[in-house]
């Protein structure tokens, strides 16, 4: 060069924003602290915040893609009313005020004649707490959430035996533990707490293994991956229990102190509390006390009691405590290594040594924290000492119909080597632990839904027996999903992925009103996509459309806004108060509780409003109890920050449990503080509540942990929280499946429920796969998160989409190259429900009967403002084709949800396929679907984005070299 | 032709890649881009960005490998970017001068007022690192966030490239490479850190660190767990002898 040129200046100090404002992520279930950088009015950056308790200062892709996301040209911008036939995508803008009269004047004929009607779920919602109480106010026990096709297989199994679950409710003791097992989490849930975590686990020489069919993500930095085959966890874990077992390696000392394990079962076959727990006058489960040699409450301390044997109750029945039923179950030889090697594709060799090294952790790797505690009991302990096993589990567990059964085997092997809430185990975040289950029950029995009345209780809840099951007379379902019928008895998220079938076969009734938020079911959040489109636009007799009315709540022009008859268009995250409420699904870590907000960090600059204003608002129009004052005006004028600070479950207890009370002095407990949001504001739109170390572990039997919930509302009594093992609940659907009891199941259910309401750990073949022609279809098929992306919405995401702009179907090398595949070929994959086209893609870290792809990448073309040739479209594509809502018929006729039998849990996973390679020079996706035609008032969107460049840096002048 | 500084500085500032932990979650590359889009060198242009063939302008881009055959091999996942070599062949090729390698703290940068747009010096990189703007028609690359780095409006710790910051499994650190003392270059000896193609000569500053020996399968020679002995089972109706123990509540 020549040496005396110029050299350039470079800016080294610009000034980065005029204004910082803190608030909580949106781009995945994470909810992460973020903060924005605001420069003239505008979002310059954003970057996680270094004090938040959730990602302490780290952002994923989708978290710093967050601009992309505020700023995405499929942001609607006004009411909609269709004009053209449903599913045509014809649209017309409105005026708010006509777009609220319109949903309140079908809303309001509904409560008025059966509330019931109204369906109303949600998606991706973060505000449950609102929704579900608003549904409950309008009188409809027809409301969940997404949980039921997400992960409600892990939250039921978590709550029923533990009184908490994976993720929201716990989390692993990431600085202590010294061996790590995963299974079935594939790049999320929960992301950055995960990865931050992983960090620190590899940092301290700690092993980690990943139990998961495909190896990517987490799986890549394992020390151990085990390429299971889809839907066998269950019989993997249960092995490791059988060698455990064997081998006397479990902690019967935590057994005793904090499970149920020394409780007797009453043994008498037959009889109609067979299986129960025996209980004495005041209802307190009983045990053999081993020093006294006589019955004793199970409940009292400094009691010796047996864990095996069998011995005769007062009445003369014997029982047998729960613990001894468990070790003759498991160490059945179909529980052994070598018996289970085959099905899950795992070797016995390598079953036997995870055991052991389980087994090495545990007993020869205790942590001990020199922290003084007091037990339930009140007796002071000098230190806390844990064994360092932890576990996690998610999505790979969940999606299939016998994920209920396999979590509660990963809970139980939890229990049996004495890891819950100690050091280096799982560990509760508070709210949590709760009575296993809660005593909350879901309301929504035939007399408690009343026209224009509110229902007494929430939609959702946990029933512990027949007695709480939301049926009719005649055994059927009371609500549309048919939750919390004999179908599906702990459905406690609701199954939202049979409302469009059950609302078009009218089973079990038609409905009037489908009112959806932030949910893609005529896309991907459905399965059976193709028939689901056409369920949602199909016409009876008389020519009407058979579910009569569709209102969508959505920021984005997803798939789900073309099926719609009326469109209310949301804000962004960025846009709008929210809340993340301790009532809901709180960000708390094991060290304290936590809760957040999100605020407008910027204005709208389009006509439209906040979902949880607008139904705020509809439900003040519609004079709903809660919604409106004696005088009949609205309660909460102010829309949703209104109701956050004012709103109050019972006395004392709202949305936010920080800041609370008339100065602000008061935290989980106080009366409503008009400047709570203001506190939040200033905090960094958190609230967190470290808890003392003496309360950090052993939340459970803890008496100052368990006093201080209970002082916070979290939970109603300082009662020791008892692990139950031994699933009591469960028994008691099995007995009325025996014929026992006054809510008795159909006939035609009673085998299942008899079969798969185990009190113990079971595992089965999922049913979609055992009724699938394993030769026929020798591959299971399945769906991994990529970790750049959440659900659809990253596809309009202009960065996210360039790092996924399609899926491939990946397929083991040697299993194509068996079956004469080529890398980048395109194959059809049939199922026996369907055919879907798909581009290949060969990898060798996959499960050799296993083919899978990422989720929800495909799209449909013309939604989400892209081109109609976007490769999202072209060649993206959804396994969801191939997988029906319902399984074969049973010999009767009668036709399951697909499934899980306990829980409702849409069954995903359970998929099996074969491939055919594509001869007719395929260079695109199947099945294809007409374009979408944008909605009025979007824009076509830029050929050419120069985002950023109004915020570059002047150029200082250039100096001598 | 572009020539080196005459007189380096001894300060050679660059990142060190951490493979054991890096999950390929690509926050680092978004984190980058926008952050830079905004940047000294913004925008970073995407073309097409709603339509059938989005690409765009990207610092720092995130690849995923796979080694050995079938499920005993491993998934690598593999960050890249500007290596801000000792020797970079970017610089020297540079017909205009406008590829430079700063004598102060050895970061390589493109002087946009000289670029020509002409690619002599993606050509050259044989790490893949340098990224040509199509709409502006000049070549852009990581600055190593020379607009954060040094910048006194952001507190001093937060003074590091935006990928840094954002890494979730805290894979990316940054420091002074030429010091053989600082934090950064002790972590790359403890670590057996690495330069990517030595043998190319054109000396990177930025290292990798190898993934750590797995702990996977390990038999009890080589300190793995003893295999569990099953209890010897007693008669008398206790199937297992342990059961028997007293143990209080």
């Amino acid at each position: 060069m020549p040496a005396n040129r110029e050299r350039e200046r470079v800016d080294t100090a610009p000034k980065i924003s005029d204004e910082v404002k803190e608030t909580t992520c949106y781009m995945c279930a994470c909810r992460c602290g973020v903060r924005v950088h605001l420069r003239n009015g505008h979002i310059r950056y954003l970057e996680g915040n270094p004090r938040h308790p959730v990602n302490r200062g780290v952002l994923c892709a989708k978290g710093s893609a967050g601009i992309m996301q505020h700023n995405s040209p499929a942001r609607l911008r006004k009411p909609l009313r269709r004009v053209g036939a449903r599913g045509e995508g014809r649209f017309e803008e409105i005026e708010w005020e006509e777009a609220i009269a319109l949903a309140v004047e079908w809303l309001g004929a509904i409560r008025r004649s059966d509330p019931k009607k109204l369906a109303f779920f949600t998606g991706r919602d973060q505000s449950q707490a609102l929704t579900g109480w608003w549904a409950s106010q309008f009188g409809t026990p027809n409301h969940a959430a997404h949980g039921g096709f997400c992960s409600v297989n892990m939250a039921a199994a978590g709550i029923y035996t533990i009184g908490g679950s994976f993720w929201e409710f716990g989390e692993p003791d990431w600085e202590r533990t010294r061996l790590l097992l995963m299974f079935g989490v594939a790049e999320d849930h929960d992301s950055n707490p995960i990865k931050i975590g992983l960090s620190k686990l590899k940092a301290n020489g700690a092993k980690f293994v990943s139990v998961n069919p495909v190896r990517t993500g987490y799986s890549a930095i394992a020390d151990e991956w085990i390429g299971i085959r889809p839907g066998t966890d269950g019989l993997f874990v249960l092995a490791l229990v059988h060698e455990l077992l064997r081998a006397g390696s479990v902690d019967a000392e935590f057994l005793i102190r904090y499970t149920n394990a020394p409780w007797l079962v009453i043994r008498d076959e037959g009889g109609p509390e067979d299986g129960l727990i025996a209980r004495d006058g005041d209802g307190a489960p009983l045990c053999w006390d081993l020093r006294s040699e006589e019955l004793s409450s199970a409940l009292a301390p400094d009691i010796s009691p047996a864990l095996s044997g069998s011995y005769r109750l007062p009445d003369g029945r014997s029982g047998t405590p729960a613990f001894e039923l468990l070790v003759r179950r498991y160490q059945q030889p179909e529980f052994a290594p070598d018996a289970v090697a085959g099905t899950t594709g795992v070797p016995a060799a390598t079953i036997r040594r995870i055991a052991a090294e389980v087994a090495a952790a545990a007993f020869q790797e205790t942590v001990t924290i020199e922290q003084p505690w007091t037990d339930w009991a009140g007796r002071r302990h000098e230190r806390m000492t844990g064994r360092p096993v932890a576990m996690h589990a998610m999505r790979g567990i969940s999606a299939h119909s016998n994920g209920f059964h396999t979590c509660r085997a990963i809970h139980l092997l939890q229990m049996l080597l004495g890891t819950v809430d100690v050091p280096g185990g799982f560990r509760y975040k508070p709210p949590f632990p709760k009575p296993a289950p809660p005593p909350l029950k879901p309301a929504g029995k035939p007399g408690e839904i009343v026209p224009g009345a509110p229902m007494p209780g929430p939609p959702l809840g946990f029933p512990s027996g027949p007695a709480d099951l939301l049926v009719n007379e005649d055994g059927s379902p009371v609500r549309i999903d048919k939750a919390f019928s004999w179908e599906a008895p702990l459905a406690a998220h609701g199954m939202l992925h049979m409302v469009p079938a059950n609302a078009w076969r009218g089973d079990p009734y038609p409905i009037d009103t489908l009112f959806i938020y932030m949910a893609n079911m005529s896309w991907n959040s459905a399965m059976n996509t193709a028939e689901t489109m056409h369920m949602l636009t199909d016409r009876d007799d008389a020519g009407g459309y058979r579910i009569p009315h569709i209102i969508c709540a959505d920021a984005y022009a997803s798939e789900m806004v073309a099926y719609s008859d009326l469109v209310l268009p949301d804000t962004t995250y960025l846009e709008r108060w929210d809340c993340i409420s301790l009532l809901d699904r709180p960000i708390s870590s094991a060290d304290g509780a936590a809760d957040a907000i999100r605020h407008p960090v910027v204005q709208p600059d389009r006509d439209v409003r906040p979902f949880q204003d607008v139904l705020i608002d509809i439900g003040a129009r519609l004079g709903l109890p809660g919604l409106v004052r004696d005088d009949g005006s609205p309660r909460y004028p102010g829309g949703y920050p209104d109701y956050l600070v004012n709103h109050q479950r019972v006395p004392g207890i709202g949305s936010l449990a920080g800041w609370r009370g008339v100065d602000g002095t008061m935290e989980g407990t106080g009366d409503p503080n008009p400047e709570q949001l203001e506190r939040y504001v200033e905090a960094g739109s958190f609230w967190q509540q470290p808890l003392a170390p003496e309360m950090r572990f052993f939340k459970h039997a803890n008496r100052d942990y368990l006093k201080h919930a209970v002082a916070m509302g979290w939970i109603g009594s300082p009662d020791q929280i008892i692990l139950q093992l031994y699933s009591e609940p469960m028994q008691r659907f099995r007995l009325a499946a025996r014929g026992h009891g006054q809510v008795l199941p159909p006939a035609e259910l009673r085998e299942r429920i008899d079969r798969y309401f185990d009190p113990l750990p079971i595992w089965y073949q999922p049913f979609h796969e055992a009724a699938t022609d394993g030769d026929a279809y020798p591959l299971h098929a399945l769906t991994q998160r990529p970790m750049a992306m959440y659900h659809s919405w990253g596809s309009m995401n202009a960065w996210l989409r360039q790092i996924h702009p399609s899926n491939r179907l990946y397929i083991g090398r040697r299993r194509a190259e068996a079956l004469g595949i080529e890398d980048d070929s395109w194959v059809d994959i049939v199922s026996p429900h369907g055919r879907v086209r798909a581009r290949v893609k060969l990898m060798e870290g996959v499960n050799e009967d296993t083919v899978w792809t990422w989720n929800a990448i495909g799209k449909r073309a013309g939604a989400w403002a892209l081109s109609d040739d976007a490769p999202e479209s072209r060649e993206g594509f959804l396994l969801n084709h191939l997988i029906p809502e319902r399984l074969p018929p049973q010999p009767d006729g009668h036709r399951h949800a697909n499934a899980d039998p306990v829980t409702g849990q849409a069954a995903w996973y359970d998929l099996r396929v074969r491939l055919k390679p594509a001869t007719d020079g395929a260079t695109a996706s199947a099945p294809r679907f007409d374009p979408l035609p944008r909605p009025p008032g979007l824009a076509a969107p830029s050929s050419v984005l120069r985002f950023g460049a109004g915020f570059r840096p002047r150029r200082p002048e250039r100096a001598a070299r | 032709m572009t020539s080196l500084p005459r007189d380096p500085g001894p300060k050679k500032l660059g990142l060190v890649i951490d493979l054991d932990t890096c999950v390929g979650c690509h926050a680092c590359a978004v984190s980058c881009k926008e952050w830079n889009t905004g940047g000294v060198a913004a925008p970073l242009t995407d073309l097409d960005p709603y339509g059938a063939d989005p690409v765009g302008v990207w610092f720092n881009r995130v690849h995923a490998y796979e080694a050995g055959d079938g499920m005993g091999g491993r998934t690598v996942h593999f960050p890249r970017s500007c290596l801000h070599c000792d020797e970079p062949a970017c610089v020297s090729v540079c017909p205009t001068g406008a590829s430079y390698k700063r004598e102060e703290d050895g970061i390589v940068l493109v002087d946009e007022d000289l670029c020509i747009g002409c690619k002599l010096c993606s050509w050259a990189c044989p790490y893949g690192a340098r990224e040509y703007d199509r709409d502006a028609g000049v070549m852009k690359k990581c600055t190593l966030c020379i607009d954060r780095i040094y910048n006194e409006n952001l507190p001093e710790p937060e003074r590091v490239p935006a990928c840094v910051t954002a890494c979730p499994t805290s894979a990316r650190h940054f420091g002074d490479l030429g010091d053989p003392d600082s934090p950064i270059s002790r972590l790359v000896a403890e670590r057996g850190g690495r330069d990517l193609m030595p043998e190319l000569g054109y000396r990177p500053v930025n290292k990798y660190l190898p993934p750590r020996p797995t702990r996977g399968g390990t038999d009890p020679a080589e300190g793995g767990a003893d295999p569990l002995r099953p209890e010897p089972e007693s008669d008398g109706g206790r199937f297992l002898r342990w059961l028997d123990a007293t143990l209080s509540r």
